[in-house]
């Protein structure tokens, strides 16, 4: 038998070492599920882990798909650190994307350079409000944060359903449950920046806020704040830390950061709003910043390998028959490895010791 | 609008129908929490228990041999979750993520080649006589046997936790895992059998959705049942018979909100269909919000890994 036996410190090799173990393990077993579906596993592993990051046409879509997730995983990052659960970034991304989107239709017709910029606006604001009624709730009565924002994920999608049925149907769209495409009309679309890296304004977005995330981290008092909030509540309130208010910017920027992911991805990789626009952003987020380990820079490369997985899994369905869902499966598994792994970090695994 | 059609007992009937899956993933849940742990995996456990149960039923052609088979993958796949966080030590609430995130893609994978099939039927349980009264048959003889196992179920888990000395044991870790350890029980095992008690009530519940209540099999087809079983814990208190009420509550609001979309009132669908997950936003600030008495309910120990130095 084995047993733990506790680190005096927590590892620093094991911090860094066990995501990568984790994707290590995912590929494995993953292998192993291919070749039981009757797949060939080292085609499909092929796809997924390493395609994405060799192939010209690959590299440019993998960051398209990496952006929003890094972007809303970094919000989400900075709740996860104070002990602030919002999982319901889909719903703020939804909810981001509708206000955008209502925004640019509203100002159809017009042009200028400010549109884009007003929009952007409207999502990050509709997503933090989406996001400020779990805090809100949490605050004034003591509602458990991780299930209002979830229910607020199902709320959102309804509405969205609502909105593409309704007010924000396109009038020449023939009935067809879906806005007007913004990303066809010049005023409203996402410009690219770095075409050949995948890399639009949405990115460039993206990175300033990530480097935004991690000063905030490492040189501001309201990332020690947040920080402190996570080790220990008790610490951070003889320090002075009003927990209301970290419960409050934190799921006010992860709304704000998950809608304005929305947003880019209406005006960019989507173009318009429908039923299907969310596509689980919002949830695989959850593993990219747990992936992470919920700092800047491993949210950056986690990102880019989740995204990867989704690259690949839409070329194995096309190439190897994979049925789609293979790839939540793997997305679920590698943070079932992660969360295992991560008792290296404070334990070691150790022999049990023969009773005397 | 023509109101006649709504028919009081045959809503009770349909909203007993719809409450059953919730009830039975709350019951699950609560024995799971009075244990000390926090499963958020209830949505994942539950598409699974839809997903293997449906399959159970289709290939024995025998919806009772479909429940069992979706309480069984409930239960498997709750132990992913017992083994991380009782002895890997894992954050319940990440973990409880990662099950539900993982159910709902293992679940799509398993079933993709059952779609459009209808599962056998699940009979009646027909009293001779009593189910062909008027009113009284309909209202109290005319289910199908799940729903009076989840009523029997509900009472056995009130009786088990407040009645036998193996229920006290389990509350006790719940309340104060290291007290538990010192008096030498042993905290992980237990909590490891309530996980797995609470995986095989949700894939019960995921089953009933899949065989009775849809009946068939979709990706995805819990639609937030899980989410809003876990709500009902709260609502109720941790305490058994109040899960009933919860779950039957919330089985009214849907039933009646399903009503008036085929009724065509005015309201449109889509808003008719968010009012289950804004009731429960609802219930739970109305029942979190005299913090005293929400932590005077909650199991001490909810959601803290436990680990003996020694």
């Amino acid at each position: 038998m084995l047993r733990l036996e506790q680190r005096p410190t927590p590892s620093r090799a094991m911090l860094y070492l066990t995501p990568v173990m984790a994707v290590l393990a995912t590929m494995l077993v993953g292998g192993v599920l291919f070749w039981a579906m009757g797949i060939d596993p080292f085609k499909a592993i092929y796809l997924l882990f390493i395609d994405p990051f060799v192939d010209s046409y690959n590299l440019s879509q993998l960051f398209v798909k990496a952006s929003p997730l890094i972007l809303i995983a970094m919000g989400l990052s900075l709740g996860f650190r104070a002990g602030v659960w919002n999982i319901g970034a889909e719903g703020q991304f939804i909810v981001g994307a509708i206000a955008g989107g209502a925004v640019g239709l509203a100002l159809w017709g017009s042009t200028g350079w400010w549109i884009l910029p007003l929009m952007a606006l409207a999502a990050a604001l509709g997503g933090a409000l989406w996001a400020l009624v779990p805090a809100v709730l949490k605050i004034r009565f003591n509602a458990n944060e991780i299930l209002v924002s979830l229910m607020l994920v199902y709320v959102a999608e309804h509405f969205l359903a609502q909105m593409v049925q309704g007010v924000l149907r396109a009038p020449d769209g023939m009935g067809f449950p879906e806005s007007r495409n913004l990303a066809r009309n010049d005023p409203t679309s996402l410009p690219d920046v770095f075409p050949a890296l995948g890399i639009d304004a949405g990115g460039v977005v993206m990175l300033i806020l990530l480097a935004a995330a991690f000063f905030l981290l490492q040189k501001h008092a309201l990332g020690f704040q947040i920080k402190l909030t996570g080790d220990s509540p008790r610490a951070a309130r003889f320090a002075g830390v009003n927990p209301s208010f970290i419960i409050a910017i934190c799921l006010g920027l992860s709304g704000a950061a998950a809608g304005l992911a929305g947003l880019f991805e209406l005006t960019g990789a989507a173009g318009k709003l429908t039923i299907d626009f969310p596509v689980g952003y919002g949830f695989t987020a959850i593993i990219v910043a747990f992936l992470g380990r919920l700092s800047p820079v491993g949210i950056l490369l986690a990102g880019v390998v989740l995204a990867g997985t989704y690259i690949g899994g839409e070329n194995a369905q096309f190439l190897l028959k994979m049925p789609a869902a293979a790839v939540t499966v793997f997305q679920g598994m590698m943070l079932f490895f992660l969360l295992g792994f991560e008792i290296l970090i404070n334990y070691r695994i150790k022999p049990m010791r023969r009773a005397v | 609008m023509d109101f006649s059609s709504l028919n009081a007992v045959a809503m009770i009937v349909l909203l007993i129908g719809a409450a059953t899956p919730i009830l039975l993933a709350a019951i699950g849940e609560l024995v799971v929490e009075k244990s000390g742990v926090l499963n958020l995996g209830v949505e994942g456990m539950m598409i699974i228990g839809a997903v293997t149960g449906f399959i159970t039923a289709t290939t024995t052609g025998s919806p009772m041999l479909g429940f069992v088979g979706g309480a069984i993958g409930g239960a498997a796949v709750s132990t992913l979750f017992a083994f991380l966080t009782q002895y890997l030590l894992s954050n319940q609430v990440a973990t409880g993520l990662a099950l539900t995130m993982f159910g709902l893609g293992l679940a799509a994978l398993m079933g993709r080649s059952y779609n459009g099939i209808k599962p056998p039927r699940t009979e009646r349980l027909e009293v001779p006589g009593l189910s062909d009264l008027p009113v009284l048959g309909e209202l109290f003889f005319s289910y199908d046997p799940i729903i009076y196992f989840s009523l029997v179920l509900v009472i056995a888990v009130w009786w088990f936790l407040n009645r036998t000395r193996a229920g006290l044991v389990l509350r006790a870790c719940g309340e104060n895992h290291d007290a538990a350890h010192s008096l030498g029980y042993n905290v992980q095992l237990i909590r490891f059998g309530a996980i797995m008690f609470g995986g095989a009530c949700a894939g019960l519940g995921g089953a009933y959705v899949s065989l009775i209540r849809v009946p068939q099999w979709t990706e995805g087809m819990t639609a937030g049942v899980g989410w809003i079983a876990l709500a009902i814990v709260v609502f109720a208190s941790w305490k058994p018979w109040r899960v009933i009420l919860g779950a039957y509550m919330f089985g009214g609001i849907t039933i009646l909100q399903l009503s008036l979309q085929a009724l065509g009132i005015s309201i449109s669908g889509a808003y008719l269909s968010m009012t289950p997950y804004i009731v429960t936003i609802v219930v739970l600030v109305i029942m979190s919000a005299d913090r005293k008495r929400a932590s005077l309910n909650a199991p001490a120990c909810l959601g803290r890994s436990f680990h003996a130095s020694h």
